[in-house]
């Protein structure tokens, strides 16, 4: 990892920054700039000019390190052009504080990158002026959040981030069992989108879902029962790890095959379209949110939906998580664009990139995305460059992944990043956040103690739900509904 | 051998019935034969030993112990078509289409999607219409994207709407296999019973005429293991309205499988409102000897074949099963106690289709009622073939049935 690209890239942010007040740099970040230009750039112009957030000629360092680690020499010379402001923006300098840091220092010390050494002892509020050379200034006026806001984001990613560890503990305890894929590292997506939702709009998610059902309100307890397979789990245990669905909250699932989720969301979407257009229900504007990762963007549903929700402007924002994998498959050795955000425009609808690691700015884009939506503007395609800790599930040994690019990513962990936010702008202080901490860590502890003492599906829950209208099971030799033997629901009837 | 006497009733009755030229083409060409099938033959029976049977109207009518259905049912009588009002004569298309139009006026929240079903009507004129009426949103053009707007139907029906999704061709649907088996008949069942999934998924399958290997797939026996579906066959314009009308107001995800060579029958049906329950099976002709067990076009074949039968001195039992997931035991069950002879005859290929679920459900459940093996015609297990002589060797004709039950019933 060497500094010298990243100063390189430095270069174009001042230009296109300069004029606006940064109290921050994450704040007005390139992505963000063009995208706030980009809402006015027409579909019907596209063939002319290309959008402003086109590809910076220079390539990310890492990237391009991975690219030759694992995919032919040709990837290396393609640029890299994801938005690189994120490698100047002082939450992803890794502080100590951070837990990664110790198990990867001997790493970057081998890596012989002594600049990055540099970096790490000078700092926060110094690096972050040499790289940034903007003018800052405090005022509180200027800040994304408010106290409030800061501390529920904080929370939220906490919870996600706990519940995720303890299931990995309960995992192998024997407590749950199958595929169960763990969301660390992407907490800044989920919270940052779901947490500007109302309880009427709607998610939509793949396997990794957990976290997305958090996020939008399903307890802790219920999510954790699920995962136990007790009945008092949110599908009563019939969905598991992988299908999350609450109608309570208006969490769509949970799929475990990729792209399947994605027409869902768009039906969720055309049904908030028909309520107001077909049934006058004047104020509905219910959005959806379909959350999915970087291989699926290389499926048909993807490409078919992005469509038609463009077609008929559905309020829908379509929420990539490229966490750069696709269990062994590296995104760039799948996609022949790597570039997901630049297929939005390709459908008529904006692309937004925008670094997944930092909630803020997910935060950002997500108001001007769900705004779009709920305006009535039309569809979204919000790529976040983000990062899963772990494996792709609890199955997978995680051993193709460049151990430095692992580094680079935990470096940049979202909680670390919020936390180091809310204490240097004096949003909240140590004492706040180590209260959340304990708080969450007891909620969550206080779900498995509710998981574990929920009772097993009784037998006669096998039959149950099958059919919405029971008499599906037909009619039976005797003349009767199935359905109404009173042996059916015991279990012992034959169907 | 008996000798059947038929009374002017039946002479009436089976003159309605098809000619013995019958066959597909017949339909496309003259569409004004009336099928007026439901109506019993009373006739008189006498037994080769010299006894005689007086069966008047034999009908496998339901047991009085039977619970309500839970959608008013029409009752299976021969008052059906003689009713207090004359009722109106129409086509199949047309019945389906006034079926879907009553229940689109009925429940603002009905809403169609699917390839040209808008602004061209349906590729069979079924949606004809319905756009100009109802707008473009409630009747939805999609691009042709059939995973995905399939997808989008299940979606919009788990947030409330009571979406029809037409495939074009039935055979279109296996692009959205991965939709119908996942989501369509899965998500009730793995979110606990929290989302419902009220959507009809309808199309044209079947054997046509010569429409080449992948516009003749019948899908039944693919959907069929999917668990959490309901799927029915209609097969005449009296029973495409009322499943079509009961598959609307059902809350389970049903699949109704139309025939491209029936739309354009024609039949006289009620004015008023009715439905067809979808568990049930419809007794076409009530008999003695065989119980014949069909559904949507070989329905067709099946009476054709009867009427030879009846003339060489044989009283087969017609059972249009109509619900071909879940079977409706009862029916079956009680035509197979009393005629002990069982021949199904289906469009399904051998292989896994719904003529072998049925052997093996009747099997397991009748086996002591049987006189004689399960026979099962279905057509070839190949890819329907252009040519118009190797098609028609494919599926099954009446003449196969008819040495069939010479040969079950010896």
């Amino acid at each position: 990892m060497s500094l010298s690209h990243h100063h390189l890239n430095t270069n174009i942010l001042p230009t296109l920054s300069a004029t606006i007040p940064t109290p921050f740099p994450l704040v007005f970040s390139a992505p963000i700039v063009s995208f706030l230009s980009f809402i006015f750039y027409s579909p019907l112009s596209l063939p002319s000019s290309p959008p402003i957030f086109s590809p910076f000629p220079s390539s990310l360092p890492t990237r391009k390190k991975m690219a030759t680690a694992f995919s032919p020499s040709k990837f290396a010379a393609q640029p890299f052009p994801l938005n690189t402001t994120s490698q100047n923006n002082p939450l992803t300098i890794p502080t100590t504080a951070s837990p990664f840091l110790g198990s990867t220092r001997k790493l970057i010390r081998l890596s012989s990158s002594s600049n990055l050494n540099i970096r790490r002892r000078s700092g926060t509020v110094v690096a972050v002026s040499d790289v940034v050379k903007e003018n800052k200034s405090k005022s509180t006026l200027n800040l994304l959040i408010t106290k409030e806001e800061g501390l529920e984001l904080y929370e939220d990613m906490v919870l996600g981030r706990a519940f995720e560890d303890m299931c990995a503990q309960m995992y192998y305890r024997g407590k749950m069992f199958g595929f169960v894929h763990l969301y660390n590292g992407q907490e800044a997506i989920s919270t940052g989108f779901i947490k500007l939702l109302k309880q009427q709009d709607s998610v939509v998610s793949t396997y990794r879902d957990h976290v997305h059902a958090l996020s939008k309100g399903v307890s802790a307890r219920a999510v954790m029962s699920e995962l136990f397979g007790k009945t008092t789990g949110c599908c009563r245990g019939q969905g598991g790890s992988m299908h999350m669905f609450s109608r309570e909250h208006n969490v769509l699932g949970g799929f475990a095959f990729i792209g399947e989720g994605i027409p869902v969301a768009t039906g969720a979407a055309f049904t908030s379209k028909y309520k107001r257009e077909v049934l006058k229900e004047a104020d509905c504007d219910h959005v959806t949110l379909a959350f999915f990762g970087d291989g699926t963007c290389n499926n048909g549903q993807f490409f078919e939906c992005l469509n038609m929700a463009a077609l008929w402007k559905l309020p829908i924002v379509f929420v990539v998580e490229n966490n750069l994998w696709a269990i062994g498959m590296s995104h760039l050795r799948a996609t022949s664009d790597p570039q997901i955000y630049k297929k939005g425009p390709a459908f008529g609808m904006p692309g937004v990139h925008v670094n997944g690691m930092d909630v803020l700015k997910v935060r950002e884009v997500a108001k001007e995305a769900i705004g779009r939506a709920r305006r009535g503007e039309g569809p979204t395609l919000v790529e976040c460059e983000t990062y899963r800790f772990r494996g792709h599930s609890l199955a997978d040994p995680d051993e193709l992944r460049d151990p430095a690019e692992k580094a680079h990513y935990a470096a940049r962990d979202p909680i670390t990043a919020l936390k180091k936010y809310l204490i240097e702008n004096s949003l909240a202080s140590e004492a706040d956040l180590k209260a959340i901490d304990k708080k969450i860590d007891e909620v969550v502890e206080e779900a498995v103690e509710f998981a574990d003492e929920s009772p097993v599906p009784p037998r006669s829950q096998l039959l149950e739900n099958v059919f919405a209208d029971p008499k599906g099971f037909g009619i039976g030799p005797d003349g009767q509904y199935r359905c109404e033997d009173p042996k059916f629901t015991e279990g012992t009837a034959q169907v | 051998m008996a000798a059947i006497f038929q009374g002017v009733g039946a002479a009436a009755a089976l003159s309605s019935l098809p000619s013995n030229s019958f066959d597909s083409k017949n339909i496309l060409f003259s569409p004004r034969r009336s099928f007026s099938v439901r109506k019993a033959p009373s006739f008189v029976v006498v037994r080769s030993d010299g006894t005689m049977n007086l069966d008047l109207n034999p009908k496998g009518r339901r047991a009085q112990q039977f619970i309500a259905n839970a959608v008013a049912t029409k009752e299976d009588s021969s008052a059906a078509s003689s009713s207090s009002k004359p009722g109106h004569e129409l086509l199949l298309f047309e019945a389906l289409r006034e079926g879907l139009e009553e229940e689109m006026e009925r429940d603002p929240r009905v809403c169609v999607m699917g390839e040209d079903v808008g602004h061209y009507g349906g590729s069979y004129k079924v949606t004809k219409g319905l756009a100009t009426k109802f707008g473009d949103l409630r009747v939805l053009d999609t691009p042709i994207a059939e995973n995905s707007f399939t997808g989008m139907g299940i979606g919009a029906a788990m947030t409330g709407l009571r979406p029809v999704v037409e495939g074009m061709n039935m055979g279109f649907l296996l692009l959205a296999f991965n939709q119908i088996s996942n989501n369509c008949g899965m998500l009730h069942y793995t979110s606990g019973g929290q989302f419902t999934i009220p959507i009809v998924i309808r199309g044209p399958g079947g054997v046509g005429r010569q429409l080449g290997a992948e516009h003749s797939q019948r899908l039944e026996s693919y959907f069929q293991s999917v668990p959490g579906i309901q799927m029915v066959a209609c097969s005449t314009p009296y029973n495409a309205k009322g499943l079509m009308k009961a598959a609307l107001r059902s809350e389970n995800p049903v699949i109704l499988f139309e025939h491209v060579l029936l739309y354009n029958l024609k039949e006289r049906i009620p004015d008023e409102d009715y439905i067809c329950n979808l568990e049930e099976a419809e007794m076409v002709r009530p008999g003695e000897h065989v119980t014949i067990l069909t559904y949507s076009r070989m329905r067709y074949h099946v009476m054709q074949a009867a009427k030879t039968l009846v003339n060489k001195g044989y009283d087969p039992e017609v059972v249009d099963i109509r619900s071909l997931k879940p079977f409706d035991l009862y029916t079956i069950g009680n035509s197979v106690k009393k005629t002990h002879r069982v021949l199904i005859v289906e469009e399904c290929m051998r292989t896994g289709g719904i003529g072998a679920s049925l052997t093996a459900a009747i099997t397991e459940n009748f086996h002591d009622y049987l006189d004689a093996p399960i026979i099962c015609l279905s057509s070839q297990d190949v890819p329907t073939p252009y040519a118009g002589r190797l098609e028609e060797w494919t599926v099954v004709q009446p003449a196969q049935i008819v040495t069939v039950v010479e040969q079950l019933c010896q």
